[in-house]
């Protein structure tokens, strides 16, 4: 977090200050470690027998928060008798399917929850198309509310006890042998960690790519989920688990998505199929009965009158069928494979540079030359816009411009300062940034862009009314633009996201607001607030006030800073404890109101009991944190949802120099992608010969992502100006190697060169009785810029973990040698040298 | 007149004020009335285009240009502070790197082609409607699919939110893209 | 105007180096060359022409389960960002011949650039080889304690972005008084081996620059007892007239020899 959020960690200099202990656990001694009173480095791609330990310490000692696990999560709801877990079945979970290699999550429901079942009568399940970012219940979820539970958490198939024995092999000794933790700093480690819960305390997590980027990254994340709901710690002030995010807006690009699985809001883009041609059967298949979801219909209805506007009408479905239905992969890797398989025409690339930031980054490259056609915009012609040019492959005759058919655009982008806009940062905070001056030459905002080629493309579709260009016919494309370039009006564009009244436009002042009968547009539901007057664009208020900052920025939804916040008191709306008080029940004005805005309905008693038959919102009892849950609990145990489990269980990397010490037969996420093909080769499974070492890939503070914002700068570049690997003195020592000399890593896909930063910051682990080590390689470089260097990306594969789509790179598999990898044809042949020495 | 220039030498100060010639009586023209070059400048709220911790950001700026950028004091997240990235934002604006014109790569060219950008917007608009054109599939078993698979989009994250509207906007709800994705995916 | 002064207490430095790009940013200074040193992650190496403040990392020995927070032994990582001391006694001061350094108002030594001839006197002068000569531009640079923005009641750009607030800037006196008071609160979670360095005992009588740093300052490339070279200066002139004296007296004692 030092590394690579310096100003965030502030905040955790001050708690530190303040007393709060600070542990942190990487397989590198970094500049974070520095300032922490614990370091644990780990092997990498251990991460849940290490959460998973902590959870069964937590259990085993009693040290759980019990009346927040008991009211507030779902611990006490009984499960179904023909679950068995992967303590039962040796790895896998019950409904796994051999030949689909696909789970059929039916039986993780709860005990007496139906499978609501689809119009189709389909099964409850996801679609495989689907990734993770949507609400894809898959037909099953919607009944959840319909459970039994033990409160005193003993009967044997409650989710506490399943918990219970599926943790109890993730002991401080598992952590020894395969994390290569010495058991005693551990349990230091642990109780430490575990202290911070009940109604005084809390302890917060962080995590960043170093958890999500693994083939089980989001279940790591869910390990961290679990442990944090049994100590109480969510919804509550100094709790939590905060993704530190590393861009700009990156949690703005899921909310308002350039993704193919969802649609702003994260309502779910239709899936091709039977039960996707009707609106109400859409709705039927991803809403919920209970919880803040049953409103689902009123937030897709609002979109698709944002979209298309007056064409889209009650007798139409409003347009739901001019939504494209999506078939399969059609994530950034899965479509790029389609590339290198020339099934791809054309591209757009803006504001990224997958030609060195993306795994594999060679087969990266390579697929842009089967391309017509590519945009590219960006503030520096990328790596990716000039792959034909000066690429490794160009060098070493792999690709040659004579032969690239390739047309491509490179247009200049506009800069923050340079155009009106907002970001969405790491905690939900929208914040504007006004433009301070003109763009120069010919840089422009993509809002420029996408609206005039919009324009364009709009005319051309008028020209040709057939069904096919009758959405882009519809579409509502009518922003006014302004100043010397004719920039489209971005407050209208937030306007339109934050919703209005169809009938006369006026903005509608929150999501409360929206209706399901075609009354209201709105962009996007989760903003919708942020802009309740045309003067008063909330993201760009700059007059802050109270310990969370409110006033200034809007954080979704409903400006509240912290989301699930009645969990912060106790069952009967009284705070636990005055120290840790955020939101409470005011028994006199009978309304919820705190230090925060209530992240729960107004005037909702604690007391309440819903009716048998109530719906939404109401169906959820008083002491129901958890609204978007369709039962208002945490989920400790995850019912539907997930495509790998109801809980996470460990899998080792799917390049690994170990076999699975929990499931011999089981090594890697069986669901996960290796998108294996001669182009995105694999090491071995269980420990391949040829590459002995653990790869792991990170981020400088004086670089960002691949570089284009920092390689170019005199003022960053000078800071980190070469590709360095850092290894530990005793790797240096088994391989003679000197410090600052050059090495050549190489693994399945490529062989790249670095200086060695020899340093005793990388330790060697004992793991299974012998030493590991592990090569770690900032990925932020490329062949152009002021400081060039290899391409680390190069080094890793593609992979999709199967929830989000999202690739291994904190835990692969190399070999290092001494000395520079040739120049040209020849460094093509050391790597094939490698790939050919003996397993 | 005379007096007075003599008075610039700094000798002669330093005779009057009896000053060790380390002091005022030797401060040049430029030193005694040295004053930030933000003085006077106008100042727009911004944010760090970097990370995602989303640190708050002054823009100094004078007759259309950039004169610094700085951290915003009153941001509650971030207190007026910047990282190494952050504190470099007016480099990265202004560095001689920066792109400024249209490139344009002509099939199987081994340089690159100066375009302008009117000309290169409809061409780009001719591209995506051919692609699409040929591409697109209405139906499929009878079913609407209303998809083209042909042309696709990556970026994202550290465009305005406003921007990743728009494009999701007409790519997917009005050009039938599906293929569309960036970096953000937990 | 008050005598300001910054405190870098090095316990609470992150290494981003925020304060090294904050203060190019501000004073548009140029890179320092592209050079990689393999010395752990400081690549700009000193404070220098084009680095007027440069973050020193320090390594040590690492112990699984301590992080660098731990009392119990030194931070297997130490950060700490030097700059030019301000010298009460500046010894770059004392040396120009031209009045081309100044003292401002606030105590800040500054290298007047409309004056600098490039003569480099200072640059020998200093006891910490803070100033040097752009070789190209021909003149001397150092930390100019951002006198620009001190004059308008802006606190300098490095202090400014300092992340962490490693870097505090303030009145002089104050600031001392905070860095004992860190210093005992440090001794109170276990860290006794927290210093400062303030060498108020030297010939360069104190510094506006003070340091809070753990173990021995001359890892951080601290002097331990930082001279200005003037100091000699009396020793100097008195051996040379004692010198000066006996040469004359023997050349008096040749001639009144040859007399005889």
């Amino acid at each position: 977090m030092a590394e690579n959020h310096p100003v965030g960690f502030q905040w955790v200099m001050e708690a530190r200050h303040k007393g709060a202990k600070v542990i942190h656990v990487d397989p590198r001694y970094t500049r974070t470690s520095a300032m922490a009173d614990y370091w644990l480095p780990l092997r990498a791609g251990t991460d849940i027998i290490f959460l998973g330990a902590l959870i069964n310490y937590t259990l085993t000692h009693d040290r759980y928060f019990r009346e927040y696990v008991v009211h507030y999560t779902n611990a006490p709801i009984i499960l179904r008798e023909d679950f068995r877990d992967t303590e039962d079945l040796g790895g896998i979970f019950s409904g796994w399917d051999k030949e689909k290699q696909a789970y059929s999550p039916e039986t993780w429901l709860y005990e007496g929850a139906p499978s609501a079942d689809s119009p189709s009568g389909e099964k409850a399940g996801h679609s495989q198309a689907g990734g993770g970012h949507g609400k894809d219940r898959g037909g099953e979820a919607g009944r959840l509310y319909k459970y039994n539970d033990d409160p005193t958490l003993q009967n044997p198939r409650c989710v506490f006890q399943v918990l219970k024995s599926h943790f109890a092999r993730y002991t401080p000794e598992l952590v020894e042998r395969a994390c290569g933790i010495p058991k005693e700093k551990f349990l230091q480690v642990a109780d430490v960690f575990i202290s911070a819960s009940g109604p005084e305390k809390t302890g917060a997590i962080c995590y960043a790519v170093g958890w999500t980027q693994h083939s089980k990254g989001p279940q790591i994340i869910r390990a961290a989920a679990i442990l944090q709901l049994l100590l109480g710690n969510i919804g509550r002030p100094g709790g939590g688990i905060l993704a530190l995010r590393g861009h700009a807006t990156i949690q703005g690009s899921t909310d308002i998505p350039t993704l193919y699985d969802i649609l702003p809001g994260y309502l779910p883009m239709p899936f091709f199929g039977s039960d996707s041609q009707k609106l109400e059967s859409y709705i039927k298949k991803h809403g919920s009965e209970t919880g803040w979801w049953a409103n689902f219909d009123r937030y897709i209805i609002s979109l698709l009158k944002a979209w298309y506007g007056d064409a889209a009408t009650q007798s139409n479905d409003f347009c739901f069928n001019y939504l494209p239905r999506v078939t399969g992969d059609h994530s950034h890797f899965g479509y790029w494979l389609d590339m290198a398989d020339g099934k791809m025409e054309g591209l757009f690339v803006m504001g990224q540079n997958p030609g060195v930031g993306a795994p594999n980054a060679k087969l990266q490259r390579t697929a842009l030359s089967k391309l017509k056609w590519l945009v590219v915009r960006d503030f520096v012609e990328t790596e990716t816009a000039s792959f034909w040019k000066d690429s490794p492959e160009v060098q070493r005759g792999e690709l040659n411009p004579k032969n690239i058919a390739t047309e491509i655009f490179f247009l200049p982008a506009s800069g923050h300062a340079e155009k009106d806009g907002s970001y969405t940062n790491t905690q939900r905070l929208v914040q504007f940034h006004e433009k301070a001056v003109d763009a120069l030459g010919d840089n422009r905002s993509e809002t420029w862009f996408v609206y005039h080629l919009g324009r364009r493309l709009k005319a051309k579709a008028a020209k040709e009314p057939t069904p096919r260009n009758a959405a882009l016919n519809a579409l509502t494309w009518d922003y006014n633009t302004h100043g010397k370039h004719g920039e489209p009006v971005v407050d209208e564009i937030d306007g339109e996201i934050n919703g209005y009244r169809v009938e006369n436009r006026t903005l509608v002042s929150g999501y409360r607001d929206l209706k399901n009968n075609g009354s209201t547009a709105c962009g996007c539901w989760i903003y919708s607030g942020m802009m309740p007057a045309p003067d008063e664009n909330k993201a760009r208020k700059r007059e802050p006030h109270g310990l969370y900052g409110h006033g200034w920025g809007y954080a979704w939804p409903s400006d509240r800073r912290i989301l699930y916040n009645r969990a912060s008191a106790r069952p009967d709306g009284k705070p636990w404890s005055e120290r840790k008080k955020l939101v409470w029940w005011d028994e006199e004005k009978k309304e919820w109101t705190g230090h925060d805005i209530p992240d729960f309905t107004k005037k909702k008693p604690p007391d309440h009991k819903p009716d048998k038959d109530a719906r939404g919102d109401d169906a959820l009892a008083g002491d129901k944190p958890f609204i978007m849950h369709p039962d208002g609990t945490g989920w400790i145990w995850v019912p539907s949802g997930l495509k790998d489990g109801p809980l996470p269980t460990h899998y080792e990397p799917l390049e690994s120099i170990s076999s699975n010490p929990l499931y011999p037969e089981v090594p890697v996420n069986p669901v996960a992608k290796k998108m294996e093909r001669p182009d995105n080769p694999y090491a071995f499974e269980g420990g391949d010969a040829r590459f002995p070492y653990i790869l792991s890939t990170y981020r400088l503070t004086e670089h960002h992502t691949g570089g284009g914002m920092t390689r170019y700068l005199s003022h960053l570049a000078e800071l980190q100006p070469e590709l360095f690997a850092e290894i530990s003195p005793e790797l240096a020592a088994e391989l003679d190697i000197q410090h600052g000399e050059y090495i050549t890593i190489s693994s399945a896909r490529s062989a790249i060169e670095a200086r060695a930063l020899i340093t005793a910051r990388i330790k060697p682990l004992l793991v299974e009785g012998r030493n590991v080590h592990q090569v770690c390689v900032p990925y932020q470089f490329g062949y152009k810029g002021l400081v060039t260097g290899s391409v680390p990306n190069d080094l890793l594969a593609i992979s999709e973990e199967p929830n989000v789509r999202i690739m291994e790179t904190k835990a692969l598999v190399c070999n290092v040698k001494r000395g520079r990898l040739p120049q040209g044809k020849a460094g093509l042949e050391v790597w094939k040298e490698e790939m050919r020495r003996p397993a | 007149m005379l007096p007075k220039l003599l008075s610039r030498w700094p000798l002669v100060r330093q005779i009057q004020t009896g000053g060790d010639g380390t002091g005022p009586e030797v401060m040049t023209e430029r030193t005694h009335t040295l004053g930030p070059r933000t003085n006077g400048a106008q100042v727009a709220r911004s944010v760090c285009p970097y990370c995602g911790v989303g640190c708050g950001q002054l823009i100094f700026h004078k007759d259309n240009k950039l004169v610094s950028i700085e951290g915003d004091p009153e941001s509650p997240i971030s207190r007026g502070r910047l990282c190494p990235k952050g504190a470099d934002s007016f480099e990265l604006l202004t560095h001689p790197h920066r792109e400024l014109k249209v490139k344009y790569r002509r099939p199987f060219s081994t340089d690159w082609e100066d375009l302008d950008l009117e000309v290169a917007m409809d061409m780009i608009a001719d591209r995506v409607w051919k692609s699409r054109e040929k591409s697109f599939v209405e139906t499929q078993d009878g079913q609407s699919l209303m998809q083209t698979k042909a042309i696709g989009h990556l970026g994202g994250a550290t465009l305005d939110n406003e921007e990743n509207y728009l494009i999701k906007k007409l790519f997917t709800g009005g050009l039938g893209m599906v293929c569309v994705s960036n970096q953000a995916r937990i | 105007m008050s005598t300001t002064a910054f405190l870098t207490d090095s316990t609470l430095c992150i290494g981003c180096k925020a304060c090294e790009v904050a203060c190019k940013e501000w004073n548009q200074i140029s890179e320092d060359g592209y050079e990689w040193s393999g010395h752990s992650y400081d690549n700009t190496q000193a404070v220098g022409h084009s680095t007027w403040r440069h973050v020193k990392f320090v390594e040590n020995p690492v112990e699984i389960g301590l992080g660098g927070n731990s009392g119990e032994q030194l931070p297997a990582w130490g950060f700490s960002s030097d700059v030019c001391k301000h010298c009460e006694v500046a010894g770059c001061l004392e040396a120009c011949p031209t009045g081309a350094i100044v003292r401002m108002e606030f105590g800040a030594v500054f290298v007047q650039p409309d004056v600098c001839n490039g003569c480099s006197y200072c640059v020998v002068s200093c006891p910490f080889g803070v100033v040097q000569k752009n070789e190209e531009d021909g003149r001397a640079f150092k930390c100019t304690f951002c006198s620009d923005r001190q004059k308008a009641g802006l606190a300098p750009a490095c202090a400014k972005a300092c992340p962490t607030e490693s870097i505090k800037f303030g009145n002089l006196e104050e600031l001392r008084l905070e860095a004992q008071l860190r210093v005992k609160e440090l001794e109170a979670r276990g860290i006794h081996d927290a210093v400062v360095y303030d060498p108020l005992d030297t010939s360069v009588k104190g510094i506006h620059a003070l340091f809070l740093l753990r173990g021995d300052p001359r890892s951080y490339n601290l002097p331990p007892h930082p001279e200005v070279p003037t100091t000699y200066m009396k020793k100097g002139w008195t051996s040379a007239a004692i010198a000066a004296g006996v040469m004359l007296g023997a050349t008096l004692l040749a001639f009144l020899g040859e007399r005889r």
